[in-house]
């Protein structure tokens, strides 16, 4: 198989944009989409956000294709256990059966009528920074369904919206494009799940998603992301928040590793006294490459971000993570605070690391630091005094290193379900040898 | 019980501890004193198997096997146990599936079945009020956020869980009150059995004010200098470990 230039991409990611039946009143963000694609230069060594991330393996995969919802056996745990509204797309094909019915303030693209089609249209492809984001504007291109969740002034909703994404091979490799798009207004309140998921099968898809989350002032967002797919599956994600002032985003995402996984977290304090918090766990082996990229933009004053994330990196696998934290001249008091920790589990395991400060407001206070480690000796031989073998005193403390951002999680259903996964997991040793 | 026969250990290159001899039957409860320095907490962590202390020659006998010869969990499962002067702290990590975990290895080497998840919290949370630690700290991560008392009363509940033959108290009473002190004490005399060994190794006299111990060694220098009966440690109380030192050199 022949390599497919930038261009084959380009044209063969667009070439499908014209094959799909899409709403009118969507055009203008997918024809936006398709301009800006189409301009964009595709990323080289040289290219600061996807320097150590080659893009090889997406050009080879020759999707030529829409996805669609396939058959899928899934392991009888493969999911939460809650009581949610629950939106289940297959392989982007959103699917009625396993989902719940209809909620208020909870639709899809598809389904929205006129004054949802208002929100859609303020925000959709507005919150998403495109020139920073080359895959939105493609996401954009590619704009046909989605989920949007609109909560009015002062209302909580009272269930987690959970969006399940299952992948399952297709006969051609093929694309699913996802896109979320939350709207809060002033002191709504709301929990979002989003849970990527494949069936057992080796996998051959690719997946763009970008979910877009604006929030009004006073509202608060609980938002978890679960990247947990089969290796094979290629992922290229976003996130993206807006936050007017004193609103609050706390946020939760964990990847493991696959041949291409990419997602970006970008968060804009927009008003005073608004705060961001995000943890993260990345968890890559085997010759896995997974990349996480944050950028938060402090540009108003009086906001405080905290943004924790840690990572285990396995066999020959590659991490990369870039955590950018951006103090506009206008941002004073801000409190920011990033650390990255990151324990590598065999000598082939690589990780990039790269925190940035950029502060251009003077009375502020921010700090970051990354680590890269191996598993503390002290501790090593305590385990061991207790009786625990090597390996069981190694998979436990590599589990510990994790486990301090899991085991706080307010949603228990997903602690649960990242309890029972990840035991499984580490109990294949890679993660502890 | 324990045989050490000309034991010389040293800790990245420098000598500690110069042909130490030391013999302990069951049921015996030996004090090791001594001024800082002398060696006393390298004793139990050569015994532990602690990687970094080096075993220049001599030979240990546990059980009638070659302690010397077995990992550091090896010694775990059959039956010693190093009560840590300054207990680790593993944030992430429970404090239950650790406990758990240590005591199916040990269950395990002694051909008992595992303890049902249910059981085992039963009892841990049993042995917990008998060393007056909430049943909450259970749920914390392995010594994450202990005071310094709890740190100590959790590696008393990590023995009385384990079941160990030879018990080594690193200064345990190291940062304790009184109080405290006296909780340690208690659940330390209420594991003393005719089976079962200890191994207390203090600066201070006070801890054997309420561990009564049967034997008491002076360690200086890295040798024992002195052993005598429980009457010893007083004297070193009112006179000091300098006259002791002075006699050696």
């Amino acid at each position: 198989m022949t390599e497919t230039t930038l261009q084959d991409f380009q044209h063969l990611a667009l070439s499908l944009a014209g094959t799909q039946s899409t709403a009118p009143w969507l055009d203008s963000l997918r024809f936006t989409g398709t301009e800006q694609w189409l301009a964009a230069q595709w990323p080289s060594r040289r290219t600061e956000l996807w320097k150590y991330t080659p893009l090889a393996s997406l050009q080879r995969g020759q999707f030529a294709s829409w996805g669609s919802a396939q058959v899928y056996t899934l392991a009888d745990d493969a999911l939460l256990m809650l009581d949610a509204i629950r939106l289940v797309f297959v392989n982007g094909e959103f699917d009625e059966e396993a989902s719940t019915g209809d909620a208020a303030f909870v639709t899809r693209f598809s389904k929205a009528d006129s004054a949802q089609q208002a929100v859609i249209e303020a925000h959709l492809g507005k919150i998403v920074d495109t020139k920073r984001h080359l895959f939105a504007s493609l996401s954009n291109a590619w704009i046909q369904d989605g989920v949007l969740v609109h909560v009015p002034k002062n209302i909580k909703l009272d269930l987690p919206i959970y969006v399940v994404n299952i992948s399952t091979p297709e006969a051609e490799p093929a694309i699913a494009n996802q896109r979320v798009l939350i709207v809060l207004e002033e002191s709504a309140q709301a929990e979002l799940i989003e849970h990527f998921v494949s069936d057992g099968q080796p996998q051959n898809g690719f997946v763009n998603s970008l979910t877009e989350i604006q929030l009004g002032a006073n509202a608060h967002l609980s938002h978890y992301r679960m990247n947990l797919e089969e290796e094979h599956l290629i992922h290229i994600g976003g996130v993206h928040i807006n936050l007017a002032s004193n609103a609050q985003y706390q946020g939760f995402t964990i990847a493991e590793g696959s041949q291409l996984k990419r997602i970006d977290y970008q968060i804009c304090h927009k008003g005073k006294g608004a705060h961001a918090g995000l943890n993260g766990v990345y968890l890559p082996r085997n010759t896995h490459l997974l990349d996480y990229h944050t950028n938060v933009e402090h540009e108003a004053p009086h906001c405080t971000t905290s943004e924790v994330f840690r990572g285990i990196i396995a066999d020959s696998a590659r991490a990369v993570f870039n955590g950018r934290i951006h103090i506009h001249p206008d941002a004073q008091k801000t409190l920011a605070e990033l650390s990255n920790k990151n324990l590598l589990t065999s000598d082939k395991a690589e990780v990039d690391t790269k925190p940035e400060l950029e502060i251009y407001a003077d009375d502020v206070k921010c700090a970051h630091g990354a680590t890269v480690s191996q598993l503390d000796q002290t501790s090593m031989f305590y385990l061991q005094s207790r009786g625990l073998s090597e390996k069981q005193a190694r998979t436990m403390l590599s589990f510990g290193f994790i486990n301090e951002l899991l085991q706080d999680l307010p949603q228990q259903a997903v602690r649960d379900h990242l309890h029972r996964h990840l035991s499984f997991l580490f109990a294949k040793d890679q993660f502890a040898s | 019980m324990l045989d050490i026969r000309n034991l010389n250990a040293r800790v990245e290159e420098t000598d500690i501890l110069r042909n130490l001899s030391l013999s302990i039957k069951p049921g015996e409860v030996h004090a090791i004193m001594g001024p800082n320095g002398a060696g006393k907490s390298t004793l139990g962590n050569v015994l532990s198997g602690r990687p970094g202390y080096e075993v220049t020659s001599g030979e240990i006998e546990f059980n009638g096997k070659n302690l010397l010869e077995m990992d550091i969990e090896e010694r775990a499962r059959e039956g010693l146990f190093l009560a840590f002067q300054y207990p680790v702290e593993i944030p992430g990590v429970s404090n239950m599936e650790f406990l758990k975990a240590s005591v199916d290895a040990r269950r395990k080497h002694l051909g008992l079945p595992e303890l049902s998840s249910f059981d085992f919290m039963k009892i841990a949370r049993e042995t917990s009020k008998r060393v007056s630690l909430d049943a909450a700290f259970l749920k914390r991560g392995v010594n994450e956020g202990f005071s310094g008392g709890e740190k100590k009363r959790n590696e008393i509940l990590q023995m009385m869980l384990l079941e160990p033959s030879l018990c080594i108290l690193d200064e345990t009473d190291s940062g304790l009150d009184i109080d405290a002190l006296q909780v340690v004490a208690a659940g330390v005399n209420s594991m003393r059995s005719d089976e079962r060994s200890f191994i207390v190794v203090t600066h201070y006299q006070r801890l054997l004010d309420f561990i009564v111990p049967d034997y008491v060694h002076v360690l200086a220098g890295g040798r024992i200098v002195k052993s005598g009966g429980k009457e010893l440690a007083l004297e070193l109380e009112a006179k000091g470990y300098a006259w002791l030192e002075d006699e050696v050199a």
